[in-house]
């Protein structure tokens, strides 16, 4: 039964409190006012009481607004008809097409893998990114940040990435997007023509702040139906800061008490149960997640990346246009390098980081005015092709041309027994 | 008769509720609020006049206000018996292993399954006959157990003396079996026990039956030749293990969970990343344990809370591990407990005291952090029981600080009470220098308090430890005076310690933790090859010039690394060995 309460007692920020009874925690409603329909969702019942979070926003609601629940969670439609289809914050389709409505429903948010049903990751998955692929592969089930700056070009990155990665199903959860960026990406999936294979959930920066909390939670239930199904699911989240900012927006209107910059005590649980939907199931598909957490001032020791690296498996640091070396890090790299891709992953990557490691402290000498050696020559030689050649975001190799490339780079500029690099590799792929 | 109640107020995991004028509520006793039908299992945390305050152990969505709560009258308890060893466990107990057949993918709330398999048929033996007087905790017969003789004891909750009444003879039984009855010997009466082979213990109260506690002074072996030497572990004794994200805390774990030579070894994936418990879960049955040769996970009982499942039972999984562990204990056995990480217990308690709106401490975490962690740390420790059988329970509590600063609430009051810290830091796990663990800022408290056991390695052992690791020290400094002044500006002789110090750090601090061959080290390895590294440290070079002080000890440090990755006593190992020891015999050549 389906009732319309009309009496709302309490608005504050985008939270308002009307009394009913019979209401079950967690259950949808909307709220009908004068700004229009809006979903909202009980987050807190006492006695008679019950407290709404508004997703359209608390502002324009009156207090004899009528509030109407639904009887269930939020849910979300699913099926194949999905791919090549963009919604927005609330899940509602946007740009035509026929409406989802006969599609079955799921709730989001639901419970976690039981963790004897994940397998070892043992996947890897080609981005075509070569300081990806080559230094610091993306492995099927992994969850990766990316850790930038305002500025920075994350979002072509993972534009990029959702383009070329070889994976079944690629879902884009926007959450505060510039509408630009939203366009951008869109336009950048038309282009390649992989719009087909994709799912877009935009929350835009002018939506309501609510909406943000639902995006990851509705793009992460449907990786989750398609992983079931045995699909290789990529899922992009763009930018996981703003999300966090507007958990910190509901924690403070709801009068908790805040653990660190105004973030809620609850931060690394909450951004920990978005995460830990990556997974590889034992027997059917997997889910990767790579997010964008945009660092406040740059600072890594924010609440927000400093959280999400404790929860994730690495991360990589953009910096100045360019995935940095040294820093970033993909914990499971090892379980691919060698095993899934070539015999020579393992020690080439080693070298030429070592060797490029070199090449920098050659430049902090001769920037310290030390004098030029014919070695320092080669170094910075060396320093300047795997910038072109590997580190440039417009590069785009597979893995094996990029191992190609890498001798190839490593023969212009040293002798093979400079490199520290085994010999039976150096025997077998030394360009001659 | 039970004690009901009805649901007033639901703000996530924490559900207030209203019962009758005049019941009894008992703290921390386990409820079951009833959402849709399935009970949820929760914990009483507060209880003002008729308002009873539950923290929720599953999801609460779908919660109404009226709807049902049924008290349980216990307090929240493991249990406990033969068949928990190779075990994977959520934070209340739950088999993992089981909910799998039953509930597929993910974990479904409001499932609860019986610790312990109820049909398997234990080989019985009973010790005692009838009409002996026993206690509780004392050993009334066995079970084979695996590698172990499981012995089956007087409930440890019964107080004062008992009558063993009657007691079944050996055969096959089931644990929920009555395999001995007891009458009260005492004055205070009561009706008989029934003794089965498990039982229950309530997991925030410690278990203090033993005849008494004794200084830990014994080294506990993790084969890690950082810890071992200069920052050495007790049996009985307390560590912690802080550092940022990324300085390799959970590979640590790991290797010293496989390699510590104990007899039990619990893990608590406290709100960590379901995919290291995964590795755990499908490595450790496939690898050997070098003592025993059996599985490493007929040894090991995993605790899995991982971050994305319910808060409150994260708080919860800690203490069922403590106690699971203190239960190996009070059967002679030296059990080795990882928490990782105790930061994210200490969060769940932050999260469930905003919710109860208390006025909170420092970096919001409640006022009564520190001593919630001292009571936990201080269950550790060695004992003896009261048969005279010796058994201990160490723990290391891995902490991840915000930010990687150790200024924090949960490091700084786990320092307090622990009784080794190894800090884990950037700058070494940066410079690929693993363990990561600093020399430079962490320390055991235990290197003094085991100085006899410890001797017994070598004459002067402790001393001779002390002196490495003011040699890293000083080798510090000078490098530190090299990054200013060049390294023209340093002295011949600072120059030596410094590479000295380097060799020290490269070949006994650093460790593979993925080679065959150095990821473990043992204790003859241990002290013969630190032997030999202090003879070198000892020997007076003698070098012409700064260049061939260089090259030589770049020399010596390569024939050192490369003893490192032979096996110890082999052909390779013994011909690097007489190499260092030629060139330390030919006084001030090289």
């Amino acid at each position: 039964m389906i009732m319309e309460h009309s009496c709302i007692n309490r608005i504050q920020g985008d939270i308002i409190a009307v009394p009913a009874e019979g209401i079950k925690y967690g259950e949808l409603a909307t709220v009908k006012s004068r700004s229009g329909l809006s979903l909202a969702q009980v987050i807190r019942l006492r006695g008679n009481d019950v407290f709404l979070q508004v997703f359209a926003g608390a502002r324009g609601v009156s207090t004899g607004d009528t509030v109407r629940f639904l009887g269930h969670p939020m849910q979300v439609s699913f099926g194949n008809a999905l791919l090549g289809r963009i919604f927005n914050g609330s899940g509602e389709p946007i740009h035509n097409g026929p409406t989802l409505n006969s599609l079955p429903k799921m709730s989001i948010g639901g419970p976690s893998v039981n963790p004897v049903k994940r397998v070892i990751p043992r996947g890897f998955i080609e981005t075509r990114v070569p300081m990806v692929d080559l230094f610091n592969p993306l492995v099927e089930s992994q969850k990766l940040p990316i850790f930038a700056a305002a500025g920075e070009p994350y979002n072509e990155l993972l534009a990029r990435i959702g383009m070329r990665a070889n994976a079944d199903v690629v879902i884009l959860g926007g959450i505060g997007l510039k509408y630009d960026e939203y366009l951008k990406f869109r336009s950048a999936f038309e282009n390649a023509g992989v719009i087909s294979r994709t799912i877009m959930f935009v929350h835009t920066a002018s939506d309501p702040v609510v909406e943000r909390l639902l995006v990851p939670d509705m793009a992460l239930a449907v990786a989750e139906q398609f992983g079931i199904q045995g699909k290789r699911v990529l899922v992009l989240l763009t930018d996981m800061t703003a999300f966090a900012d507007a958990l910190k927006e509901i924690a403070i209107s709801m009068d908790q008490v805040p653990s660190n910059l105004g973030y809620p005590g609850s931060l690394y649980s909450d951004l920990a149960s978005r995460y830990e939907k990556a997974v590889d199931f034992d027997g059917a598909g997997s889910i990767t997640i790579l997010a964008v957490t945009s660092m406040p001032g740059d600072d890594v020791t924010h609440p927000v990346p400093d959280n999400t690296g404790y929860i994730t498996e690495g991360q990589f640091y953009l910096r100045k246009g360019v995935i940095e070396p040294f820093g970033s890090l993909s914990r499971l790299k090892q379980l691919v390098i060698g095993k899934v891709t070539r015999s020579d992953h393992g020690s080439i990557m080693n070298s030429m980081i070592r060797l490029f490691a070199r090449s920098r402290e050659v430049e902090q000498k001769l920037a310290m005015g030390f004098d030029k050696t014919p070695d320092d020559e080669r170094f910075l030689k060396y320093g300047k092709l795997f910038y072109e050649r590997f580190m440039d975001l417009r590069v785009d190799l597979g893995i094996n041309e990029a191992l190609d490339l890498g001798w190839k780079t490593l023969s212009e500029c040293f002798r093979p027994d400079e490199v520290e690099i085994k010999q039976e590799f150096i025997d077998k792929f030394w360009p001659r | 008769m039970s004690i009901h109640g009805r649901v007033l107020a639901v703000n996530g995991p924490l559900v207030t509720c209203e019962v009758g004028e005049g019941l009894d509520i008992l703290q921390n006793e386990v409820a079951y609020v009833i959402c849709e039908n399935i009970p949820l299992k929760s914990e009483v945390i507060r209880i003002r006049g008729r308002q009873v305050d539950l923290q929720v152990f599953e999801s609460t969505v779908g919660l109404q206000v009226g709807d049902r709560v049924d008290f349980s009258g216990n307090l929240l308890s493991v249990t406990l018996g033969p068949g928990m060893l190779g075990k994977i466990y959520d934070g209340l107990q739950n088999p993992l292993n089981e909910l799998e057949n039953v509930q597929g993918f993910f974990l479904k709330r409001g499932q609860y399954l019986p610790s312990l398999d109820e049909q398997k048929l234990w080989d019985f033996k009973p010790t005692l006959k009838e009409g002996v007087l026993v206690k509780a905790g004392q050993y009334i017969g066995e079970v084979a157990e695996g590698l172990f003789t499981h012995p089956i004891m007087v409930p440890l909750e019964l107080l004062g003396s008992w009558r063993v009444k009657s007691i079944k003879e050996a055969g096959g039984y089931t644990v929920t079996d009555t395999i001995a009855l007891l009458e009260g010997a005492d004055s205070q009466g009561g009706g008989d026990v029934a003794v089965k082979l498990k039982q229950e213990w309530p997991v925030k109260r410690p278990m203090r039956i033993y005849k008494e506690r004794l200084l830990p002074d014994t080294q506990l072996l993790t084969q890690c030749r950082l810890i071992d030497i200069f920052f050495p572990l007790a049996e009985g004794g307390t560590a912690c293990v802080p550092g940022p994200f990324g300085a390799g805390k959970t590979v640590l774990q790991q290797i010293i969970s496989r390699y510590a030579q104990t007899d039990i070894v619990i893990i608590v994936a406290c709100g960590e990343r379901a995919g290291e418990v995964v590795e755990t879960i499908r490595e450790f049955p496939e690898l050997l344990d070098p003592k025993t040769g059996k599985s490493l996970m007929d040894r090991t009982i995993i605790i899995c809370n991982t971050s994305s499942m319910p808060v409150a039972a994260r708080e919860a999984s800690i203490y069922t591990g403590v106690t699971l562990g203190e239960y190996y204990r009070q059967l002679g056995l030296k059990v080795l407990l990882l928490a990782d990480s105790t930061s994210r217990w200490a969060q769940a308690l932050r999260e469930t005291s905003a919710r109860l709106e208390e006025i909170p401490g420092e970096e919001a975490f409640p006022a009564y952090l520190e001593s919630r962690i001292a009571a936990v740390y201080e269950r550790a420790g060695k004992v003896k029981l009261f048969n005279d059988g010796i058994g201990s329970l160490t723990m290391i509590g891995t902490v991840s600080p915000a930010g990687g600063n150790f200024e924090e609430p949960v490091t700084q009051n786990t320092l307090k009470v622990v009784g080794a810290f190894h800090g884990l830091s950037r700058t070494r796990s940066d410079q690929r220098r693993y363990p990561a663990i600093d020399p430079l800022i962490s320390w055991s408290l235990y290197l003094g308090q085991m100085k006899a056991s410890l001797n017994s390695r070598a004459e002067n052992w402790v001393d001779l430890v002390q002196q490495a690791h003011n040699l890293i020290f000083a080798g510090r400094e000078v490098h530190q005076m090299m990054l200013v002044v060049g390294e023209e500006g340093i002295g011949l002789e600072d120059l030596v310690l410094y590479l000295k110090s380097e060799i020290i750090d490269a070949v006994c601090l650093q460790q593979d933790s993925f080679d065959d061959v150095d990821q473990a080290s043992s204790r003859e390895r241990q002290i013969s090859d630190f032997l030999l590294l202090m003879e070198m440290v000892n020997h007076t070079f003698e070098f012409a010039s700064k260049e061939a002080a260089k090259a030589r000890m770049t020399h010596m440090q390569n024939l050192f690394f490369q003893l490192k990755y032979c096996p110890f006593g082999g052909e390779k190992y013994k011909k690097y060995r007489s190499e260092i020891e030629a060139i330390l015999d030919q006084k001030g050549v090289v």
